[in-house]
């Protein structure tokens, strides 16, 4: 046994789960999480929800006390020496590790001409922010997807003016199908919204936008939310295979056995192609699978992606990832909340997505990720129809 | 002091189903298992104090609608990640087609 520690570099939700899971999978040997940001880990999911509400931390000085995880926080990880097995950090500091697991994360992207605006990412983000979310003040948010959706909801509901462009001529266009941006989109307008849509962006300062027509907006505060790219430097560097995020196998091994990586920052294998994910879920199931491979384990990642998000009373569900497929059946889950399920040729179910008031699709969406993962055809007037139990459909094809 | 309330009718409860129960500014839910037994929780997760009436009932478990947080419901006890508190139980029982639960 290697006297070296498991090292964990990025301490967000996937690298501090893996820490924890390495314990409840009754590793006795030494775990580093190493974290870039000042602060005990947080939740990143309520900071554009509810960005005034303070962190929701995930574990404290007791918590990795009791564990006997090691904590490093406000220091990054510069290099990996594969060859001595060894990293070190922006202090200096080298730590020998036996089997090193990346949780990079992604970083927020912004395009030429927007450097001016401001990005939303972590808890700083969301303090520098929420000042600003009152009555009077003005949100301008560059981007129609979750984050800036979220944090234009947030922002109504505290009484600032919100006005969001999205380059696309719908809301939400990588994420949910056309139908389901519509009840979103309309919900946007009823609480006073502006939306620009199928405007691009020229540029954006501090407070001010252009628009591709040529009209300026102006705000007390600019906020992008275009998407994020994975944190892939450090791997880089080091010669590790990269491919639009750490590219690992089923078992989350990068090209190097000995280095795992894991979470936003990974792109991963999954029904026949690799894809990366940007999700709260998704960082802890390949947490706790990482931490069993890296302790051995040989079974192969086979979660299906699930996606949520809240905007005022509505909840958006989504289950497995968008594909060319060949029908599209909505079911109505009562009160105004549907879900739409996304079949190919064969009738395998590859995709639900939902939306509704309060967790009114959350049952179904979770039957769903549960089909998806089996893989097999179900009928799609069963789908349909809400008086059949998805349950019974999974049960039926046990 | 204990006291025995009526929640609902068992007929209100399908089979591996929970439903929502407020009493006295609290709120319950309370489900039929597969073997047709009635069983009483907290009403919200212990994680974010989501209600779990909207969760999916699989077996014994129920599971948070919003994080997946999974609670064995005969017992309260939390079943891992995210949620580390077990949810408060309370005591049922059936009396002509009636679902009492006991509560202080």
């Amino acid at each position: 046994m290697s006297t070296s520690a498991i090292v964990i570099a990025g301490a967000g939700e996937c690298g501090t789960r893996a820490a924890f899971a390495l314990r409840e999978h009754g590793y006795q040997g030494a775990v580093i999480l190493i974290g870039e940001e000042p602060h005990f880990p947080y939740e990143r999911p309520p900071l554009s929800k509810s960005p005034g509400a303070g962190p929701k931390t995930v574990a404290d000085r007791e918590k990795f006390q009791a564990a006997g995880i090691e904590f490093l926080s406000g220091v990054c990880v510069r290099t990996i020496d594969r060859a001595a097995r060894e990293i070190g950090l922006g202090d200096g500091r080298t730590i020998p590790y036996h089997k090193l697991l990346l949780a990079t994360g992604a970083a927020p992207k912004l395009f030429p001409g927007m450097e001016g605006a401001r990005t939303f990412r972590a808890l700083g983000d969301a303090q520098a922010v929420h000042g600003q979310l009152a009555p009077g003040r003005h949100l301008v948010v560059v981007g129609g997807g979750f984050i800036g959706l979220e944090l234009a909801a947030a922002a109504r509901i505290a009484g600032a003016d919100v006005t969001v462009v999205e380059a696309a001529d719908r809301l939400m266009p990588r994420i949910v199908p056309a139908e389901i941006a519509a009840i979103a989109e309309a919900e946007h307008r009823d609480k006073g919204v502006s939306l620009f849509l199928g405007t691009g962006v020229v540029s954006a300062t501090e407070r001010q936008v252009t628009l591709s027509d040529g009209r300026m907006v102006e705000g007390d505060l600019v906020v992008a939310g275009v998407g994020v790219a994975p944190n892939t430097a450090l791997a880089e560097a080091a010669g590790l295979a990269v491919d639009n995020g750490i590219v690992v196998d089923g078992c989350f091994a990068t090209s190097d056995p000995d280095i795992f990586a894991a979470g936003d920052c990974c792109s991963f294998p999954y029904r026949g192609r690799n894809v990366r994910l940007e999700s709260w879920r998704a960082a802890r199931d390949q947490a706790d699978h990482a931490a069993a491979a890296i302790l051995g384990a040989e079974e192969l990642y086979a979660a299906v992606p699930w996606f949520w998000s809240d905007q005022y009373g509505l909840t958006l569900q989504v289950a497995g990832l968008p594909a060319p497929v060949a029908r599209t059946t909505r079911r109505a889950c009562g009160n105004g909340a549907f879900i739409l399920f996304e079949q190919d040729a064969d009738g395998v179910l590859v995709a639900a997505s939902g939306i509704g008031t309060g967790n009114a699709v959350a049952k179904d969406i979770r039957l769903a990720e549960m089909l998806i993962g089996k893989g097999v055809p179900v009928e799609a007037d069963a789908l349909a129809d809400p008086a059949v139990n998805l349950k019974k459909l999974l049960r039926g094809q046990e | 002091m204990s006291e025995w309330i009526e929640a609902c009718s068992v007929d209100d409860v399908e089979e591996e189903d929970l439903i929502r129960f407020d009493h006295g500014g609290r709120t319950y839910a309370i489900y039929r298992s597969p073997d047709d037994e009635f069983y009483a929780t907290d009403g919200l997760c212990t994680h974010e104090q989501v209600h779990l009436a909207d969760g999916l009932v699989m077996d014994h478990i129920i599971e948070c609608p919003k994080h997946n947080g999974r609670f064995d419901y005969r017992t309260g006890e939390a079943k891992g990640a995210p949620v580390c508190v077990n949810l408060r139980t309370y005591p049922t029982r059936v009396e002509n087609g009636t679902v009492f639960i006991s509560v202080e």
